[in-house]
């Protein structure tokens, strides 16, 4: 097939001067782009943005809503998603103070949190295979309101003060300018990178994602898949109470409402696909990066609180606009290359 | 009844299945040989996916005899199937989009090293089968298969199947949705690994596709085995008659047979 061969050889020769293969490979790094470009007109705005201290700052307030977001990136890969993770980080807060209050041991503390989310996850999984409910949306709309309010019922409505010590430097402490809860998230990320891209059962949540009969017929255990990107976001939750409890040395039923919402537009601002099968770990912590450094610029350039909302949703819209225009040029050079070739 | 004296690869007698009160497979005697594509035809509701979906053991059937080189066997799911070497193709291709081609012709039997993914490995075996199968019409084994042409893709699930020293290969409607360059290209690559050694079975609506590449035909008419004949033994005609009559000259079911299983299968089969 030597057409085959001098296909190739044009393609190549051509293919530098695309138009939209250019285009194509900016709007791939879309995500990290966007990121640069916020940071640098806001590091031009305020002079204290770029300051170790703000930094800092930054990094200690997107610790949880990271967390949350790279659990929430497995669980979209799969074509799901986990609307319970704000509740469930409030459900984790509130058991780990009032544990705290009878068992002076930090390390208990923080695996009662962690087994709390965990269980929460498990029962989001559970329900959403075994139950055969339509779609992961109403399971987890469920938990999203019996976790907070068993959260409410549990700590009487109050807020317990005091966390472990341990907790406490999770959740708020530094080591030298940067807080302790960031190597938690990179070490997070890197488990998570690890898992999607090194290992089977990573693979196997893509393929769920992309076509999860075919993923049955490969004998690929779909429910067990489905079940653990669920618990994963369970033990996320429990993971993002410890550090939220931490920061605020309390445990308050409060914590974390509409933090589901900031965990699934970080994923979507990082590009991720919510048809399945599309997204990285990445692009999902520059997306958690953005609403924090975004919050951060405003509060900074002293932007109205009640604006703040509104540039948060531009975002997003831009996001996956550009996301959209990302498909349809792809699209565009599939057909180029399918007509010459 | 046998287009050859060669003894089978695998051989089915006296299958039956039925799903509650309707039989959709009755009697059947199948048999295939290596070296050789074997043609499954029918019309719709014919048995076809039935009988596929028996030997890939993703239904079990009722009762008849299976043998496998000779050997009896029992298949109680895709995975005995897959252990035996017995591959299917299927029509919806069950491809995933969002992955490469080599992720994709390992998906659900990846290849550890340490527990990790062994990828390089993973892109070799997947490189030296495309090119065992001589195929040049993928660029890059990385390509993302949503990237890929109709006939591509079918040439990207047909080439998972024999990635497993797989000794059945049996294609369901491999060419349904292609245009006619592309057809001719899954035709040929069919025609190679019956060549290579394979056994193959190609169902088809196709009658040019069937002659193009067969050595022997299966018919099946509402359940039963009506024929397997010698590809170069019957004509267009014959086949389609066989198809649509159960019968075609001295072929197929006694008159009154005929007759009498058309009635049984009246506004029940289907």
């Amino acid at each position: 097939m030597v057409r085959a061969t001098a296909d190739n050889a044009a393609r190549g020769r051509i293919g530098g001067y695309d138009p939209p293969s250019v285009g194509l490979a900016v709007i791939r790094i879309g995500p990290v782009l966007m990121l640069v470009v916020v940071v640098t007109v806001i590091s031009f705005l305020s002079p204290v943005f770029l300051t170790t201290r703000n930094v800092g700052n930054v990094l200690g307030q997107t610790a949880a809503i990271a967390v949350l977001a790279l659990a929430q990136l497995m669980v979209i890969l799969t074509r799901g998603i986990d609307l319970s993770v704000g509740s469930t980080l409030a459900l984790s807060a509130v058991v780990g103070a009032m544990v705290f209050e009878s068992v002076q041991s930090g390390p208990i503390v923080i695996l009662a949190m962690l087994a709390t989310g965990t269980a929460v996850g498990a029962v989001n999984g559970a329900l959403y295979v075994y139950g055969r409910l339509p779609h992961p949306f109403i399971v987890t709309l469920a938990t999203l309101s019996a976790a907070r309010g068993l959260a409410l019922w549990l700590s009487g409505g109050q807020p317990h003060r005091g966390m472990p010590d341990i907790v406490q430097a999770l959740g708020g402490g530094l080591l030298g300018w940067l807080p302790y809860s960031t190597f938690l998230v990179a070490g997070l990320a890197l488990l998570t990178l690890l898992l999607t891209t090194r290992l089977v059962w990573g693979r196997w949540i893509y393929a769920v994602g992309g076509n999860p009969e075919g993923a049955r017929r490969a004998a690929i255990p779909v429910k067990g898949v489905l079940i653990s990107v669920y618990v994963l976001s369970g033990l996320a939750a429990g993971v993002a109470g410890v550090i939220t409890a931490g920061r605020l040395n309390a445990g308050s039923p409060t914590f974390g409402e509409l933090a589901e919402l900031d965990a699934i537009a970080a994923v979507v601002i990082g590009g991720a696909s919510f048809l399945g099968g599309r997204g990285n770990v990445a692009n999902a912590l520059v997306g958690a990066l953005m609403i924090g450094v975004i919050r951060n610029g405003m509060n900074l350039l002293n932007v109205d609180a009640f604006l703040q909302p509104i540039v948060i949703g531009v975002v997003i819209l831009i996001a996956v606009e550009l996301d959209v225009i990302r498909g349809r040029l792809e699209e565009r050079f599939r057909v180029i290359q399918a007509v010459r070739s | 009844m046998n287009g050859t004296d060669q003894r089978p690869l695998l051989e089915l007698r006296g299958l039956y299945k039925s799903f509650g009160a309707v039989q959709v497979l009755h009697d059947v005697d199948f048999s295939i040989n290596p070296g050789q594509v074997t043609a499954l035809v029918g019309d719709n509701g014919a048995g076809k996916s039935t009988l596929v979906k028996c030997i890939s053991g993703i239904y079990s059937h009722d009762s008849g005899e299976f043998r496998f080189e000779g050997r009896p066997i029992t298949i109680h799911g895709p995975r005995d199937a897959a252990d035996l070497g017995i591959e299917i193709v299927y029509q919806d291709l069950a491809l995933c989009d969002n992955l490469d081609i080599v992720q994709n012709m390992f998906l659900g039997r990846e290849r550890r090293r340490n527990a990790v993914l062994d990828d390089p490995t993973m892109e070799q075996m997947a490189a030296e089968t495309l090119a065992s199968l001589a195929v040049r019409t993928v660029k890059s084994v990385r390509q993302q298969v949503a990237s890929l042409s109709g006939g591509q893709r079918q040439t990207v699930a047909i080439a998972k199947a024999v990635l497993w020293n797989s000794k059945v290969v049996i294609l369901d409607e491999p060419t349904a949705a292609l245009g006619v360059a592309q057809t001719a290209q899954v035709l040929e690559l069919v025609r190679r690994l019956a060549d290579n050694g394979l056994a193959v079975v190609l169902i088809s609506h196709n009658m040019n596709d069937v002659f193009a590449v067969s050595d022997r035909i299966a018919a099946l008419y509402l359940g039963r085995m009506v024929a397997q004949v010698k590809a170069t033994d019957v004509t267009h005609g014959q086949i389609v008659e066989l198809i649509t009559a159960g019968r075609s000259g001295d072929l197929g079911l006694p008159p009154q047979a005929e007759a009498a299983v058309a009635m049984d299968a009246n506004g029940v089969d289907q």
